[in-house]
């Protein structure tokens, strides 16, 4: 059996030899990388001893700490589920705006999609922390850094499934003689709503993932658990947290890729 | 009686209509026939302004109707239309697919609500019963064939009770034994309610077969406007111009013929019984 490459050369003057200056630029890049954070292979082999200790530390987990962990563990799904509804309550009446094909000016769809980029650009954490200065300690300041950053979030991917609608019902209903809000609720949404509500799926499940470890910054859920633990050096309980996030995470999971699923 | 006077639209310095002037008597059947590019759609969307033409008139009923809302609304609810993808919103039922060309006479909010008058439901259901649609009125759009789609569509747009249809290739992308179904379906149900119809065809055959009368669009200009049996060879040549297939123009010469003694027979016969 003979075989053949079968690629193309790339296109310009230079031929092959492109390959050179971008090898090299990537290379230059990794090891300029790898000096400024301290990459060493050693370092790692020398720490794996004290990884190996703390987990030792962890072992047995402290199971009867679980009782304990029950009350936070539902307020982090709380957090979550209103995280998630306030998004998407203030992402609905934006993407209309932030879809190219809907918008009535260019300038408002690049103002909005820079609004929204702006509300995603921030970590919730730092959310976190601002709202907790506002409202005070406790779950309302984390729900409402998830709002916001999970705002930003919904409103694009809502509105990138507008612009990939097939406009020809729009036509239709254009020539019908109906007007925006009928173009909308019988042109736009039945369209978009299967993916909507997928997006809305994996916002929740990553809401649920933030809300474990808001609890940092004293923004509420088992995050506050976990930090106090550490603290204390009391890593058993630090273990019984690990696995009740990896519980409620591993569920969030498995529920939202079981719903997603039914939509199809 | 619709009448269109002096439509012209151009792109920049590309013009794709040109001072296009049809006057149409109700219920009267008319085909557009015209190579990919003359502007047959431009003229169907400039008429009832989904493309904003860049000068001329649509004259309903005596009543000249400008682009701003309230025309717009009359003009709309006058003129329906039906497009050659269906356009149906493909994940809602068969009957509010239909109720769509109720739109422009239902209040938003109700409607927004899923909530609909009941004469204007059995509007909707009666429209789907023209053509033969009623059986699948609570299936979903993408659960139908393609031609089942053209005739959902057909049913939407006689749900508006137009005075006026404009078709744009409602066969192009159908078989020949559904398209000839569904240019009957079209042909019979406007003229049950006496409504003109102005369609977009590809198909010469299907033209000199349906039409009552041909209008030719060559480079945006109208080059023939005239009954079936005038469409000649020269006549196809003007508004398909390098078109030098003898097969087509054969066809088209013996469709013309037969159709002009099919009407002669017709007239015999009349004449016959008469006696």
């Amino acid at each position: 059996m003979s075989l053949q490459f079968v690629v193309n050369k790339p296109r310009g003057p230079l031929g092959w030899w492109i390959m050179v200056p971008i090898l090299g630029a990537a290379v230059a890049a990794l090891w300029w990388s790898a000096l400024g954070t301290h990459l060493s292979i050693s370092g790692f082999i020398d720490g794996l001893p004290w990884i190996a200790d703390f987990i030792g530390r962890m072992l047995p987990p402290n199971f009867a700490f679980m009782e304990k962990l029950l009350k936070p563990a539902i307020e982090t799904v709380q957090i979550a589920l209103w995280g998630t509804l306030l998004g998407i309550v203030l992402a609905l009446p934006v993407c209309f705006f932030a879809a190219r094909n809907l918008s009535p000016y260019a300038w408002v769809f690049h103002g909005l999609r820079q609004v929204l980029n702006i509300m995603r650009g921030i970590n919730e954490i730092i959310l976190a922390l601002i709202f907790v200065a506002a409202v005070g300690l406790g779950p309302f300041a984390g729900v409402l850094a998830i709002a916001l950053h999970g705002a930003g979030m919904l409103g694009k991917f809502f509105a990138e499934a507008i612009e990939e609608i097939d406009e020809g019902p729009l036509d239709a209903l254009r020539a019908a003689g109906a007007g925006t809000l009928q173009r909308i609720v019988f042109g736009v949404l039945p369209q978009v709503l299967p993916a909507w509500i997928g997006v809305v799926l994996y916002r929740f499940e990553t809401n649920i993932r933030v809300s474990t470890v808001l609890g940092m910054v004293g923004a509420g859920g088992i995050g506050f658990e976990l930090i106090s633990s550490m603290k204390l050096f009391a890593y058993e309980d630090t273990a019984a947290c690990v696995i009740v996030i990896l519980v409620l995470v591993l569920a969030a999971d498995l529920m939202s890729s079981k719903l997603r699923a039914m939509i199809r | 009686m619709i009448e269109i006077r002096g439509l012209a639209k151009s792109y920049g310095d590309h013009p794709a209509l040109c001072d296009v002037s049809l006057s149409i008597r109700p219920g009267e059947f008319v085909v557009v026939l015209g190579p990919s590019g003359a502007g047959k759609s431009t003229l169907l969307r400039c008429i009832n302004r989904l493309i904003e033409p860049t000068a001329g008139d649509i004259v309903v009923d005596g009543t000249s109707l400008s682009s701003n809302r309230r025309d717009l609304r009359l003009l709309r609810r006058n003129v329906a239309m039906i497009f050659q993808q269906h356009n149906l919103v493909k994940r809602l039922s068969v009957l509010k697919n239909v109720l769509v060309g109720r739109m422009a006479d239902l209040s938003p909010i109700l409607s927004s609500l899923q909530l609909f008058p009941e004469a204007d439901v059995k509007i909707a259901l009666h429209c789907l019963e023209q053509v033969a649609m009623s059986h699948k009125a609570r299936s979903r759009a993408d659960a139908l064939s393609g031609g089942e789609q053209q005739r959902v569509g057909i049913a939407r747009a006689l749900a508006q009770q137009p005075k006026f249809m404009l078709a744009d290739e409602p066969v192009a992308s159908l078989d020949p034994k559904t398209s000839r179904t569904v240019l009957n379906y079209l042909k019979k149900s406007c003229k049950e309610s006496n409504i003109a119809v102005l369609c977009n065809l590809h198909q010469i055959d299907y033209a000199l077969e349906f039409a009552e009368r041909v209008v030719g669009l060559s480079g945006g200009r109208v080059v023939y406007d005239g009954a079936p049996a005038g469409v000649s060879g020269d006549v196809i040549r003007s508004i398909y111009p390098g078109l030098d297939d003898p097969n087509v123009l054969d066809a088209a010469q013996r469709l013309t013929e037969r159709r002009r003694a099919a009407a002669e027979a017709e007239a015999v016969l009349a004449v016959e019984g008469r006696a």
